[in-house]
């Protein structure tokens, strides 16, 4: 049992978003079928417990950058699930008004400047945010979420230099899933740690378990502390698996990139399933109040698509909105 | 900033006036940069100038002389030799509250920062639905001559210019630099200024009041009737000294200051070709697909049933930069060229 050391009502919290952001891609999967949400969609089932055990100790107006599978950051930080649905059915009443899409979410409200599809391209917009609020005091922080392709490109290292170099504070949170679209690491990355590749810059890193929430937790604890006391950038590498294929609502062990053994192993250890299992294990949470908690998310969710069905799509005289 | 304090500019030059105080001074172009950036500096907090050696003795071919001194180097900073992190880190600072000013010597270093550039900076407001803006600010220089050779002398307008999402300025006058350069500071669309580096030590009347130009806007420099020469940056001194030739054999040539190549100012192209029936495109970038085949094409849409004569385009040589002094004279369009040109469409 691993267990942040936080109140009842904090453990529900972290229970709810978990649920929220598994049942939310969920119903992607079940919708996408009919066609109606056209975008391509990077579902992060398997992977929740490194949005909520970040996000859940970050405040409303720190910042956070994301990828191109960033439903479960936006949601963990605080975002309406009406207004990521939307987005995601191209509607004028959506986050980015129908510009953005699934791999664009944003709303500054929520410390979410925006979400990138080109891979390391989160990582140095974090550490210019970062900047920002070092220059102007304003005690925020600011978050990277990155793959592990990502400590691939040039931008991620020059990236944690700049962080170094002036002691940011900034954390980057890679998502090692072990695969950047259907190659594995291994036939893109030489043998080690991807932690290791912070040590060069002096950045304080760690490799942890992506799928125990109370570790991310206990790891992201610290990172933002240190962040937040001036002490500089963390790079944090969590181990975790995304259950579905790189892109949509089918799983792809089928295809042959990775076997179906691999994906049960990881789904023996889902992230949310191991997080009940211990605050119920804990026994001052009973199995009714979750249960009760899934009910309440999934009339959120279902509140949320069926708003879908009463926005407007955007009126084509407004293409040429917001280019400059 | 109270950037909204700020005027346009009123007119396209400024005048000095004998015993006026403080007010309008003859200014070099790297001196009317200095004060664009000074002022900018000392008004709003949020502005900070960062690139590679930027405080050094030399401050930018003198551009941002003594800033680093006065500001000190969190304002005024050195930075890794990362141009793409750094384009990156400048657009999340700018989404967050600063207005950056990355500063790069060469335009030729441009090219490594073209995934933060085209992918995110050009695009975030779009993406976001215009809910979070990147006011950035780009300078880049271009280079010319002493060997300077492919990779110190490239004139990457047109690559720019493509992009939606990106203003792309090329002053060519000392009051123009300081006007376009406090514009792109103080607006939010992401802008990139290009100065020619043959440009920095020519000298105009510069009012010492901050004051704003637009991308978007052309200017006539001179009036004409016979043919209309479209010139951009350094060029637009060739074209006048080429007008000046051409008038006395008789012909009168309209020269246009396009000084913003995106957005670009199609309307005075337009009228202008409607006025002389020819016109003639110089840029300082290569021919093709650039900037000069745009002017053309708007020209060609616009006002074809006006032209008496196939348009002219006058660029450098579509080959890289060469190293080699005669080979460089060879490479680079001259104001014979031009007017030679001119006479050929009479």
């Amino acid at each position: 049992m691993n267990l942040p050391d936080i109140s009842k009502t904090e453990l529900l919290r972290l229970y709810e978003s978990l649920t929220r952001i598994r049942l939310f891609e969920e119903r992607i999967v079940d919708l996408y079928h009919e066609q109606e949400m056209k975008t391509p969609v990077h579902l992060c089932i398997g992977q929740e417990a490194v949005a909520v055990g970040v996000c859940s100790q970050l405040e409303r107006e720190d910042y956070i950058f994301s990828t191109h599978r960033s439903h479960g950051h936006c949601i963990a930080k605080g975002m309406q699930l009406r207004s990521i649905a939307a987005e995601l059915y191209g509607m004028d009443s959506g986050c980015a008004r129908g510009r953005g899409g699934s791999m664009h979410l944003v709303d500054p409200d929520c410390g979410i400047p925006g979400s990138t599809a080109i891979v390391g391209g989160s990582v140095p917009l974090a550490v210019g945010a970062a900047l920002s609020a070092k220059m102007q005091g304003n005690g925020r922080i600011a978050v990277a979420f990155f793959g592990d392709g990502a400590t691939e490109e040039g931008s991620f290292h020059e990236s944690l230099n700049f962080a170094a170099l002036h002691k940011l504070p900034v954390i980057f949170i890679c998502e090692n899933n072990f695969y950047a679209t259907n190659s594995h690491i291994k036939a893109r990355q030489p043998a080690g740690r991807i932690a290791s590749k912070g040590a060069g810059y002096g950045v304080p890193s760690h490799t942890a378990d992506g799928n125990s929430l109370g570790v991310v937790y206990e790891f992201a604890a610290k990172a933002i502390k240190l962040a937040r006391d001036g002490g500089g950038p963390t790079l944090l590498e969590f181990e975790t698996y995304r259950w579905k294929s790189h892109v949509g609502p089918a799983s792809d062990f089928q295809t042959g990139c990775r076997s179906e053994s691999e994906l049960l192993k990881w789904k023996e250890r889902c992230p949310n399933k191991l997080y009940r299992t211990d605050i119920l294990k804990a026994g001052m949470i009973s199995s009714e109040e979750l249960d009760t908690i899934d009910k309440m998310i999934k009339s959120e969710i279902d509140d949320s698509f069926e708003f879908v069905r009463t926005c407007k799509q955007p009126d084509i005289n407004t293409l040429l909105d917001y280019v400059c | 900033m109270p950037w909204t304090e700020i005027q346009a500019a009123s007119g396209n030059t400024a005048k000095k006036t004998a015993g006026q105080v403080g007010g309008v001074r003859d200014l070099s172009y790297r001196d009317a940069i200095r004060e664009a950036l000074d002022q900018a500096l000392s008004q709003d907090p949020g502005v900070f100038l960062i690139g590679e050696g930027i405080d050094d003795y030399g401050g930018v071919f003198g551009s941002i002389i003594g800033l680093a001194q006065t500001y000190g180097s969190s304002r005024v900073m050195d930075m890794p030799l990362a141009e793409n992190g750094l384009t990156g880190i400048c657009a999340g600072a700018a989404m967050t509250g600063m207005r950056p000013v990355l500063i790069h010597m060469r335009v030729d270093f441009l090219p490594m920062s073209m995934d933060q550039i085209i992918n995110h900076v050009a695009k975030w407001s779009y993406m976001t639905g215009g809910a979070v803006k990147v006011p950035l600010t780009i300078r880049a220089i271009i280079g010319r001559g002493w060997g300077s050779a492919a990779q110190h002398s490239q004139s990457l307008q047109a690559l720019f210019a493509h992009i939606p999402g990106l203003n792309v300025v090329m002053p060519a006058t000392p009051y123009d630099a300081k006007g376009m350069l406090l514009a792109a500071i103080a607006g939010t669309t992401p802008t990139l200024v290009l100065e020619h580096r043959w440009l920095y030590d020519q000298v105009c009347a510069v009012p010492e009041e901050p004051y704003l130009i637009e991308a978007g806007s052309g200017v006539i420099r001179r009036s004409g009737s016979d043919v209309t020469m479209v010139g951009i940056s350094y060029m637009v001194g060739e074209l006048m000294l080429a007008a000046e030739e051409l008038e006395q054999s008789g012909i009168s040539a309209e020269v246009i200051d396009l000084r913003s190549v995106s957005p670009i100012d199609e309307q005075i192209i337009v009228d202008s070709v409607r006025k002389t029936g020819r016109l003639l495109v110089a840029d300082t970038g290569w021919k093709r697909c650039g900037i000069s085949a745009e002017v053309a094409a708007i020209a060609s849409e616009r006002a074809f049933d006006a032209l008496r004569a196939p348009v002219c385009r006058i660029c450098t040589a579509d080959c890289p930069t060469p190293a080699s002094p005669v080979l460089e004279q060879a490479f680079y369009p001259n104001v014979a060229g031009i007017v030679a040109a001119v006479r050929e469409m009479m």
